[in-house]
């Protein structure tokens, strides 16, 4: 093993991070533009392979960019970094929520609707106020905090003009009591690195680092630490940020996330854990 | 190396890779910068956040 593939679509701290952590490891490694590649499917699989190194790490941007780029690499045969099941997992919020659901795991009461009238339904049977997030999405965005009837008709029509077919899925939570903070905790294969207490900026009520979030370290208690790897196991494992909230009776999971960005973590607990991801993805090419 | 929107001069870092953002400080346009084969680097105007963008 000596040749690391980094496939991206724009370079940020964590990029810039993997790539000097795979050198420091004694590693070739490839930084790729996701946006300037192609691939031929009927092309010999092991002529791919050679373009990519022994394993990749997956890091673009535009989660649908990546997630189809995953698909055709590990068709190939290449071991990428999330896999194919996991991304596809992680990048919907509604089958991360099924898979945890699925595996036992606390997670905020969430109802799903198909249309705006089951929306209602669904909305006055999980009484106000109510998160409603996009099934695909990130860095906060979309996502609404609706207080009652009013809001929830404004919001449901804005989206119905947005003219996106995924937007009219209509994923609702319930709206959690917790202190102004969250829990992240990294999870790379079977470990859990890191974890981190996300707070929320002035007038937001999100915790999301991109919206101005600043993160503080989180003692890993036994209980964060077996929520979160048995948060990974249930979406299939790999570089996972698992997401929680401190609810008045228990600690929930609400997110397990994909392409992380651990800068924020990083500065807060000073873990390498680029270089953790780097070491994963040496076992992964091994395996 | 000058803005191609408003021609103010580029603050680029020195370690700057391929595929990183830099910014105008002056009309805040974002460019991606390309380094080329041939040594030349080149500033393309950055992708726009789209709705699957994220982590």
């Amino acid at each position: 093993m000596n040749e690391i593939g980094l496939v991206y679509d724009r370079i940020r701290w964590e990029e810039k991070a993997l790539i000097d952590a795979s050198r420091k490891t004694g590693l070739k490694v490839r930084p790729l533009d996701a946006k300037e590649m192609y691939i031929n499917t009927l092309e010999d699989p092991n002529k791919i392979k050679e373009g990519f190194g022994q394993v990749v790490i997956q890091r673009c941007v535009s989660y649908f960019r990546g997630l189809h780029l995953t698909a055709t690499l590990e068709s190939a045969g290449l071991p990428v970094i999330n896999s194919f099941g996991v991304s596809l997992m992680c990048g919907n919020k509604l089958f991360a929520t099924l898979a945890l659901v699925r595996a036992g795991l606390p997670v905020p009461r969430t109802s799903v609707a198909f249309a705006e009238e089951g929306a209602f339904k669904a909305l006055e049977n999980l009484g106000y106020p109510v998160v409603m997030k996009p099934v695909v999405g990130s860095w906060g965005r979309l996502i609404a905090l609706i207080k009652d009837k009013d809001s929830a008709q404004a919001l449901i029509e804005s989206r119905k003009e947005m003219r996106n077919a995924l937007l009219q899925i209509y994923y609702l939570q319930e709206y959690v009591e917790r202190p102004p903070r969250d829990i992240r905790i990294m999870v790379i294969g079977k470990e859990v690195v890191a974890a981190s207490y996300r707070y929320s900026p002035l007038e937001d009520w999100r915790t999301n680092v991109a919206r101005g979030g600043t993160s503080k370290p989180c003692p890993i208690t036994h209980e964060l630490e077996d929520l979160a790897l048995k948060a990974s196991e249930a979406v299939g494992s790999g570089v996972l940020a698992v997401d929680c909230m401190e609810s008045p009776n228990k600690i929930l999971v609400h997110e397990v996330n994909n392409t992380v960005e651990f800068k924020g973590l990083f500065f807060a607990t000073r873990v390498d854990i680029a270089k953790k991801i780097v070491e994963y993805a040496i076992e992964v090419a091994k395996s | 190396m000058k803005c191609p929107e408003c021609d103010a001069d580029l603050e680029v870092p020195d370690d700057v890779i391929s595929g990183e953002i830099v910014s105008c400080q002056d009309c805040g346009m974002d460019y991606e910068v390309i380094m080329k084969e041939d040594g030349k680097v080149e500033f393309r105007p950055a992708e726009i956040e789209g709705e699957d963008w994220g982590e």
